[in-house]
């Protein structure tokens, strides 16, 4: 089971800022280990935000998206005591969902 | 089989296509589709190619901001913005990896069209952030000095 997000969300003046930071390797497949062998290639593909049942921001990443991904955003008509739910998928088919409080 | 039969499954099948192709074109359902042929691009005009764009116009009111200079290819903060009205995607390719495409964002109405986040980078190359707004691209670059590239291993 992957880690869970850090996600900040805080309302400043009409918008919502929004920060999410992974943990995920994002192995790129072309690094080679200790031994000399290929590291397989381990990367978030996908990654959705949604204020409460509202996309605010949809993602597609490659390898080239560095190690612990970093996404900061902003987006207009969020309350304090709302949900920002931030939802990713990697090429393993692994996944994971957190969701933070506006603040 | 008999043909009525089986023209009533053709028929409904494409029915289901007609409707889930007009449920994607929503606003509030995006297609986050991860698409091989665009991310393994290898060069910027293929990866620009497998995104669709066809032609571009360089925009001074796209930009790409970040350090001139970054010392850990690994780790390179980039952030990218559209004043241009509609920005509905924008996308960050790095024209001297191994596969320029890093990252695209779906953006909806009442998000802004300005990101930050961190990109690897192979060696010192071309930035650029591509923009989609009203059915037309643009573009805008800034070139970033690697010490320390982030691709290798």
């Amino acid at each position: 089971m992957a880690d869970p997000m850090r996600i900040r969300a805080v309302l400043v003046g009409e918008k919502v800022e929004a920060k999410v930071l992974i943990r995920h390797d994002m192995e790129t497949g072309k690094r080679k280990d200790s031994t000399g062998a290929l590291v397989p290639p381990h990367f978030i593909q996908t990654l959705t935000a949604k204020y409460e049942d509202r996309v605010v921001l949809d993602t597609v990443m490659g390898i080239a998206v560095s190690k612990d991904p970093f996404i900061s955003f902003k987006f207009k008509d969020g309350v304090k005591g709302g949900k920002l739910t931030v939802t990713w998928v990697d090429n393993t088919g692994d996944t994971r969902t957190d969701t933070a409080v506006i603040t | 089989m008999n043909k009525s039969r089986r023209d009533f499954f053709r028929t409904s099948s494409m029915l289901g296509l007609v409707i889930a192709s007009g449920f994607y074109g929503s606003s509030n359902v995006l297609a986050a589709e991860w698409k091989t042929n665009s991310f393994g691009a290898k060069s910027l005009a293929d990866a620009l190619k497998e995104i669709g764009v066809d032609n571009y116009t360089i925009s001074s009111d796209v930009s790409v901001n970040s350090a001139e200079i970054a010392e850990n290819g690994a780790v390179v903060p980039v952030s990218i913005s559209s004043a241009i009205p509609n920005t509905e995607y924008m996308a960050i390719l790095v024209e001297k990896n191994p596969n320029p495409l890093a990252v695209a964002f779906s953006i909806p109405s009442g998000t802004d069209a300005a990101i930050t986040t961190r990109v690897k980078m192979g060696s010192t190359s071309s930035v650029y952030a591509i923009v989609k707004a009203d059915g037309k691209w643009f573009a805008a670059s800034k070139e970033i000095k690697v010490t320390l590239g982030g691709c290798g291993g």
